[in-house]
């Protein structure tokens, strides 16, 4: 029984999920940056630019979705808080960017242009380093994974769940959007981090790091779906669904829930972060409006609507919302909010395990077990109803009688 | 085993200092402190276990002495104080007074519940509770007696050693057939059985069991008092019950709670043909 960890990891996904993968990475690797460079426009297999940043931008969203499900769908443990997280690796990535510019801001100085306006001399403490690449990936793990070790394990500790977890981790965001919002914080306040130009010395416009950073996007989501799969189906997932379930008794078979929960959350939060980091320079701005509630929220109704619970559910959530957003706010910008709230509703009330679990449910694929247990249990003929417990009464006929 | 048994003479300084009191000189048998000490063949004692709520006492000077390897059943009418027993026992209830030892040494009253857990007291509660959305397979394999931190299951893989233990639970719970489906899927008596089976894997010395076989069917019921006599010997174990056929079949020694205390002792046709027995059911 005793297999080797690689033999568990390829095994842990049937052939063809990895087949599935195999011709993700081709497309994303090989398919579209041919389309977009070789291609010409006139061809209707060209890839515009447009779409390769739309496309980098929504795989960056899948990742965060995924990140949600492995704390939502498998831990139970509803966060409102992983826009925060999210732009805390944007604005830690967006530093070094920052520092990128050089001289070529609007004052020809080496500092950043909010820096010069607010009339600051030199760089502040926190941004020492900022101009390394090295330091910046540090940065883009270390503080949001800091920040949510530290908040997870105060709150897990405390044995805060449900609705007051999702809450505090709403307010918690809330609070550092005020914080980011001011320009004494140090990062460019309201308006954040954009105009960018360079990442290690490359165009960051140019066709090549587009698709770099989109090449990126596609194996950080790869990754990131790698270790959910491997997650999911070690015994650390089934003790994390048996938390899910019912915590008590897990803490009564001897496993403290603490760590668990502390241990996906942190990953969560910074799976976020790294996701955070490669959307900023594709869409080249970042400022506090990422942390907004709208934003946390958001991140909940794709792995909503894609179904909660599976590693594919929220990839498909947050294209199908993203899509649907970009054409919605192109085509009829006031009706966006309108459609997301329907959307949701619709979503929670006729598909409880979204577009999977509807997938599912159409084509008698064999379903998974979440859905087997919930499903009503025909009654097995062997389990009466249980007695209840005046049986006591049954001693004194036989006392009696013996 | 109805000699009630003095504390003073298996415990010459007195119950209050257990942590170092380290057995009979006379033995010559040394045993350290917080580990278990069955040298006198007693794996639980309660000695005047007193609990009240509110003023209402739920156990009034509880004496009871658990051999090792026996398989005790307790009964009484509702409320006489059968689940309070196992509480003070579990850790869940503080009594307010008297003594809870785990063989020789292990002080009840001052552990808290995993502790006394670990410590290799196994308890099923009245309801089943079970983790609906795993096979039953791996209900038994989270409750497997093991490293149970963040780092070790992560990279776990069961040992040959452990798939087998696996396995030999899951014929004894005769659960085998169906060990890979979701455990919410069973029928009410497997679900008891897969929990018993829980406790198994975590390889207790006493297991308590209350009510067992409440809404088992016959045949279910007759399957369970089966295990339950394979499983005595090499455990000891406390079971809490109504249904007298189950007791019955148990054979064991059978003792009768009522009003938080004894009231009588001994097998089940002795108890059955006490007068103070009959009166307190027929007087219900
Ligand atoms: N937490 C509590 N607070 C107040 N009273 C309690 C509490 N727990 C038990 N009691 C009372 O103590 C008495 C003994 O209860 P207990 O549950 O031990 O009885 P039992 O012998 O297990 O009964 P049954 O056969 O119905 O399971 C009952 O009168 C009950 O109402
Ligand atoms: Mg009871």
């Amino acid at each position: 029984m005793r297999t080797p960890l690689t033999i568990r990891f390829l095994t842990s996904m049937p052939r063809s999920g990895w087949l599935a993968l195999a011709i993700f990475a081709l497309v994303a690797w090989v398919a579209v940056p041919m389309a977009h460079l070789m291609l010409p426009e006139s061809s209707p297999f060209f890839v515009s630019a447009y779409t390769v940043t739309l496309m980098g931008k929504i795989l960056c969203y899948a990742v965060v979705a995924v990140a949600m499900d492995l704390i939502w769908g498998y831990a139970g443990i509803l966060s409102l808080g992983h826009g925060l997280f999210f732009a805390l690796g944007g604005y830690a990535f967006g530093m070094y960017l920052m520092r990128q510019i050089g001289t070529d801001g609007s004052y020809g100085v080496n500092l950043p242009d909010f820096m010069v306006f607010l009339d600051w001399k030199e760089l502040p403490w926190f941004w020492v380093g900022s101009d390394s690449f090295i330091w910046a990936l540090v940065l883009v793990v270390a503080v949001p994974g800091l920040l949510a070790f530290i908040f997870g394990y105060f709150a897990f500790r405390s044995r805060i769940k449900g609705v007051y977890f999702s809450i505090i981790t709403q307010a918690l965001t809330y609070a550092a959007m005020l914080l980011f919002f001011r320009n004494e914080t140090g990062f460019g306040g309201n308006n954040g981090f954009t105009d960018f130009k360079r990442i290690l010395g490359y165009d960051i416009t140019s066709a090549e790091m587009r698709l770099i950073l989109f090449g990126l996007s596609a194996a950080l989501l790869m990754f990131v779906l790698l270790l959910g799969r491997y997650l999911v189906t070690s015994k650390f997932g089934r003790v994390l669904a048996a938390i899910r379930d019912a915590e008590s008794r897990v803490m009564f078979i001897g496993y403290q829930p603490l760590w668990y929960k502390l241990f996906i959350w942190t990953l969560s939060a910074v799976l976020c972060a790294l996701a955070g980091a490669l959307y900023v320079p594709q869409v080249g701005i970042i400022n506090p409006s990422e942390m907004s509630a709208a934003n946390s929220i958001e991140i909940a109704i794709w792995v909503a609507v894609g179904g909660r619970g599976t590693l594919i559910g929220p990839v498909i959530g947050a294209f199908i919302v993203n899509l649907a957003k970009s054409y919605f706010t192109v085509e009829f910008p006031e009706y966006w909010l309108f459609f997301l709230g329907f959307l949701f509703i619709g979503v929670t009330l006729f598909l409880p395990d979204g577009v999977v679990g509807l997938w599912r449910k159409l084509f008698h694929k064999e379903i998974g077990r979440a859905e087997d247990v919930s499903a009503p249990t025909p009654p097995p003929k062997s389990s009466p109803p249980p007695e209840p417990a005046v049986q006591s009464a049954s001693i004194d006929a036989k006392g009696a009688a013996a | 085993m109805s000699t009630v048994l003095d504390p003073q003479a298996v415990r010459p300084e007195g119950l209050n200092a257990p942590e170092n009191w380290e057995g009979p000189a006379s033995d010559g048998h040394v045993v350290k402190a917080g580990e278990l000490d069955l040298s006198h063949k007693v794996i639980l004692y309660l000695d005047d276990i007193s609990v009240s709520f509110d003023g209402f006492k739920a156990l009034n000077k509880l004496n009871l002495a658990i051999d090792v390897g026996e398989l005790r059943c307790i009964i009484g009418p509702n409320g006489a104080g059968k689940t309070t027993m196992m509480d003070v026992i579990t850790g869940k209830t503080r009594p307010d007074s008297g003594k809870a030892f785990f063989g020789q040494t292990i002080d009840l009253t001052r552990m808290t519940e995993p502790e006394i857990a670990h410590a290799g007291i196994g308890r099923k509660f009245q309801k089943p509770t079970i983790f609906e959305h795993h096979t039953a397979f791996e209900n038994l394999e989270l409750a497997m007696k093991m490293d149970k931190r963040v780092w070790k299951s992560l990279f776990a893989a069961l040992s040959d050693d452990e798939y087998d233990r696996v396995s030999s639970v899951l014929k004894q719970i005769r659960l085998d057939h169906e060990a890979e489906r979701p455990a919410g899927l069973l029928s009410h008596g497997q679900k008891q059985w897969l929990e018993i089976g829980m406790l198994l894997m975590q390889e207790p010395r006493l297991l308590l069991l209350d009510e067992p076989v409440a809404g088992m069917t016959d045949d279910e019921t007759e399957r369970t008092a089966e295990l339950f006599v394979s499983l005595a010997g090499k455990h000891s174990l406390v079971v809490v019950e109504h249904d007298m056929s189950f007791v019955e079949a148990l054979g064991g020694m059978v003792t009768v709670l009522h009003e938080g205390s004894v009231l009588a002792e001994g097998d089940l046709a002795t108890v059955q043909n006490d007068q103070r027995v009959i009166e307190v059911y027929l007087g219900r």
